[in-house]
């Protein structure tokens, strides 16, 4: 029963945000200020977070595969599928739920409680639209780049860690990231992120509007936002696994 | 004018708002008054629409408010005018920049004309170079006049006022109060003040409305109050040992 209350609640609430918007310049301008918040703030955490996750990949399949038979290519090549297929998409949208989720959810629970919403609802601005809409295609538009970059610098992480480590050569891990390359799997975490964003985005969001109390609801809405959207990620990752590459 | 007619409000089966009936006069500043938890704030927020009623009409000049499709409502808002208990300006925003909000969204003017629509209400609150400082920059009495100053920017027809004199000294409280009066004749607006503040009863309750226990108990003007046989609304207005003072002059006690 409370399930299907917050699935409908959360539809209609979707309703409402993708209505027509009462000015799209100020949306615009509005999508602009959430890019240079919601992505290019990230990209620092992404950027350090791939580069390590990288390197470990490569230290571990190296260690794992120490054995004559295997080539040493390998390495290079499961490092590049495990940054493609798994961790450029879902654990940086994993990331990224933490991150930008619990920012989405506390800021609009905030305006909730100071009766910010209230505000713009007596102006007759659509609020719902006003403050979910441009986090929607910001974190859209943007976390694609996040995924292409975690990519790039995730296999340099691998090639850095792999030669200072002396696991393998350039030779072997640059053969390896080009052996047997599918450039699909690019296409599937770009279709992965950018579904992961909606639903970080709109579950944060949905969470966040209907706050209410005080300042200890906001902290909660904020957690829910980070959880739910988290277990949303997984589940979808599941699905979306099984229709992209059954 | 807005009239409210018979209506009704529950919350999780306890009924907040009994079978309320009040007519709101233009020009006239309209006090509801009542205890904490008596349900003034619900009725301002279901006259506003913030809350949908369960029965009952309100009525803003001749259109039912609560029975008008969204569309039409937020039309309906773009004439409303709200000051809310803690202003509720926008964190992000300047004191300039939350101004000029509806301006942006609901007009076509020029930047200039609407930055000098904006300086023209900042400038009729006293609001004075404070424009490029951020709310959390300013003191309680000024975010309510920039509010206020907000409120009136696209020329309302009704103005509603949510405590506006809650956590303020009294004399920021008699400027807001008077503030209010003063827009009101100058706009020719219909507003409503929700308020406890027995000061801002004696100084602007054009008409005073007493909401007791979810209903309306009495209703007249700030000078009918001293005449007033009615326990609950003495009770409740005589509480102090200065108001009984006050009340005992004025009989001539």
């Amino acid at each position: 029963m409370g399930l299907f209350y917050h699935i409908g609640k959360y539809f209609s609430l979707l309703f409402r945000v993708f209505a027509k918007p009462e000015k799209f310049k100020i949306y615009y301008r509005e999508t602009i200020k959430e890019i240079d918040k919601l992505g290019l703030n990230s990209i620092w955490i992404v950027a350090v977070i791939s580069v390590f996750m990288g390197a470990v990949i490569t230290i571990q399949t190296a260690y794992n595969t120490d054995n004559p038979m295997y080539p040493k290519y390998l390495i290079g090549l499961t490092a590049r599928d495990t940054l493609l297929l798994e961790f450029s998409s879902t654990i940086i949208a994993l990331i990224l739920a933490g991150k930008i989720g619990s920012n989405i959810a506390s800021e609009i629970g905030t305006m909730r409680v100071t009766e910010q919403i209230d505000a713009l609802e007596i102006m007759g601005v659509n609020s719902a639209s006003y403050l979910i809409l441009p986090r929607i295609i910001a974190s859209v538009i943007f976390t694609p780049f996040l995924t292409l970059m975690s990519m790039i610098i995730g296999i340099f992480g691998g090639w850095i860690a792999g030669i200072s480590t002396g696991v393998m050569t350039t030779q072997d891990y640059v053969y390896g990231i080009q052996y047997a390359f599918i450039p699909y799997y690019i296409v599937y975490a770009l279709i992965k992120i950018v579904i992961f964003a909606f639903l970080i985005t709109t579950i944060s969001a949905y969470h966040g509007y209907y706050t209410s109390g005080g300042s200890l609801e906001v902290g909660k809405s904020s957690t829910k936002a980070v959880v739910h959207s988290s277990i949303f990620i997984l589940l979808f990752n599941v699905i979306l696994t099984q229709l992209l590459l059954s | 004018m807005i009239e409210v007619k018979n209506i009704a409000k529950s919350f999780n089966g306890i009924q907040v708002l009994k079978n309320i009936d009040v007519l709101f006069e233009k020009g006239k500043t309209n006090l509801i008054i009542g205890q904490s938890g008596s349900g003034k704030t619900v009725l301002l927020k279901s006259i506003v629409g913030l809350h949908d009623v369960e029965q009952g009409k309100v009525i803003f000049d001749g259109t039912v408010f609560n029975e008008l499709n969204f569309k039409d409502k937020k039309e309906m808002r773009k004439q409303i005018g709200m000051l809310f208990q803690g202003g509720a300006l926008f964190d992000s925003a300047t004191v300039e920049e939350n101004v000029m909000y509806p301006l942006n969204m609901f007009t076509e003017l020029t930047y200039s004309e609407k930055r000098h629509r904006a300086n023209e209400c900042l400038k009729r609150v006293n609001i004075i170079n404070a424009n490029q400082l951020y709310p959390a920059e300013i003191s309680g009495g000024m975010k309510k006049r920039v509010a206020i100053a907000r409120a009136i920017a696209l020329n309302p027809k009704y103005l509603f006022c949510d405590e506006p004199n809650s956590g303020l000294d009294p004399q920021t409280a008699i400027l807001i109060d008077d503030l209010i009066k003063e827009i009101t004749v100058e706009y020719n607006m219909t507003t409503i003040v929700n308020t406890h503040d027995m000061n801002s009863v004696m100084e602007i309750g054009d008409k005073v409305v007493f909401i007791y226990k979810g209903a309306k108990w009495w209703e007249g003007t700030k000078d009918d109050i001293f005449d007033s046989e009615n326990e609950e609304l003495n009770n409740f207005i005589f509480a102090s040992k200065l108001s009984q003072k006050i009340r005992d002059l004025k009989n001539g006690h």
